[in-house]
């Protein structure tokens, strides 16, 4: 029954975030500040990942690969393809549910405990319009920006690998890329990216808003917004995998 | 005016107090009083909305405040100042900010009326020279302080205080107590006031509501308060006394 209960209640919280997305008023100076903690502050950790995800990945696959018969801008084919429509949004996005999703559960949790929400209810402030909407807002601006970082990062460590290791030659690795780039597949990347943005903003706002019972409760609060973002990613990776493509 | 009228709250299964019924008048204060857990806080939340009754009405100037729209509750909301317990300050931002904070979302005030405004508010409170202290370098005495500032800034009518002497030495409680009065008597704001500080009741209230065995036990004003033979309430206060 919890489970309904929770879903009933993070329904609410998404009616209510959409009612007051129009009191732009109230939260446009925090969706300012959310758009540089969630992506700009985000860059360096989703970078990084990227950068060593396509590394890895084109070693991989060059060591998987070895035949006469295989061209080697194949590897660039599958590794370009396979960060722009796989890669670059699942690693970001289960980074960034660490990242993005413990911080703002964290923050609205210790805000909730600390009774700092119910100050800006009883001043006569819509907590949720203040509080929710920038952080989701922030998130499906953000995230795709995150995800062109990544995949571009991602795409320039697979050619940094094969040129450092031998294993393809940086031509050859273009050549495969161009030769299998479709637009549809930025589309379908930027879609994920857009997903994903939300499902970590909104779970954790929805974990963080209602947390109960002090430290501990802000505690579980963040893990369950990581662990669940998580889960929630997975499963959005796949219902997206079979519907889009 | 606000009445409360027949007013029962439970969490689950646990009944917090039922069928409670009392007025707080224009221009007085009301104590609320009670052991820990008695339901105090959870009371005064209800008068502003902050949470709702399983039964019962909260009406504020003629109208129930449970009936109201969410526009229209926030409207009322504005007329009340609330001092939390932790005094609730945003911890993102310094102390003046906290106070300049209502003001900044809810007036049209210039920067320079804002400043004049919190300036006035903060030496209200006896915290003219504050600066721009971060809240986790104010002791608890100021924060509460600040607190009441941030709740006197948009002028309102009510004044909710939710122990507002709890954590503080005697000295500052006094000092606390002496605020609550001065502003209430220089600003004519009616209060509310939550605590088991039966010296603050005695200092600053006119009249108080004891709250005991899951309902409104003894509610009578301060005068009526020093002649009861009401025995739990004696005992209360005799206790409360003990301890000082």
């Amino acid at each position: 029954m919890d489970i309904f209960y929770d879903f009933g209640r993070y329904g609410r919280l998404l009616y209510q975030a959409i009612r007051s997305s129009t009191e732009v008023k109230s939260y446009y100076r925090n969706f300012v500040s959310e758009m540089i903690k969630t992506g700009y502050e985000s860059l360096p950790i989703v970078m990084l990942a990227g950068l060593f995800t396509g590394a890895v990945l084109t070693i991989q696959t060059s060591y998987q690969l070895i035949s006469a018969l295989i061209p080697k801008s194949t590897i660039g084919a599958i590794v370009s393809q396979s960060i722009i429509i796989e890669l670059a949004a699942v690693i970001s996005g289960l980074i960034l549910a660490g990242r993005v999703g413990a911080r703002i559960a964290t923050e609205l949790g210790t805000m909730r405990v600390s009774e700092q929400i119910d100050a800006l209810e009883s001043m006569g402030f819509n907590s949720v319009s203040f509080l929710v909407v920038p952080r989701v807002l922030a998130g499906f601006v953000m995230f795709p920006v995150l995800w062109v970082a990544a995949a571009t990062c991602g795409i320039g460590g697979g050619i940094l690998a094969g040129w450092v290791t031998g294993s393809v030659p940086a031509a050859d690795f273009m050549q495969g890329a161009r030769e299998f780039f479709f637009a549809w597949d930025i589309i379908f990347g930027l879609t994920k990216a857009v997903v994903f943005g939300f499902i970590i903003t909104s779970i954790s706002c929805f974990k963080g808003y209602y947390a109960t019972g002090g430290a501990e409760g802000v505690g579980n609060a963040t893990t369950n917004a990581a662990v669940l973002s998580c889960i929630y990613i997975l499963l959005a990776d796949l219902v997206l995998a079979a519907v889009l493509l | 005016m606000i009445e409360i009228k027949n007013l029962t709250k439970s969490f689950g299964d646990n009944l917090v107090w039922k069928d409670v019924s009392l007025q707080i008048e224009e221009g007085r204060t009301l104590a609320i009083i009670g052991k820990s857990g008695c339901g105090k806080s959870v009371l005064v939340k209800h008068i502003n909305a902050l949470m709702t009754p399983d039964e019962g009405e909260v009406i504020v100037d003629g109208r129930n405040i449970f009936k109201l729209n969410y526009v229209e509750l926030r409207l009322v909301r504005q007329q009340f100042g609330f001092l939390f317990q932790g005094a609730a300050l945003f911890d993102s931002i310094s102390a003046y900010e906290n106070v300049a904070f209502p003001l900044r979302y809810f007036t049209n005030k210039t920067e320079k009326e804002i400043h004049k405004r919190v300036t006035d508010c903060l030496e209200m409170v006896n915290l003219g020279n504050i600066g721009n202290k971060g809240t986790s370098e104010l002791s608890g005495g100021m924060r509460k302080r600040v607190g009441l500032a941030r709740a006197i800034v948009l002028q309102p009518q009510y004044i909710m205080y939710d122990e507002p002497t709890s954590g503080l030495d005697p000295e500052t409680s006094e000092e606390i107590n002496e605020l609550i009065v001065r502003l209430s008597e220089n600003l004519n704001i009616t209060s509310i006031v939550v605590t088991h500080d039966m010296h603050s009741v005695l200092d600053i209230a006119d009249s108080a509501a004891f709250l005991d065995e899951q309902k409104l036990s003894w509610y009578g004003t301060i005068d009526e308060l020093r002649e009861s033979n009401h025995e739990r309430l004696m005992s209360f206060v005799k206790a409360s006394e003990y301890q000082i």
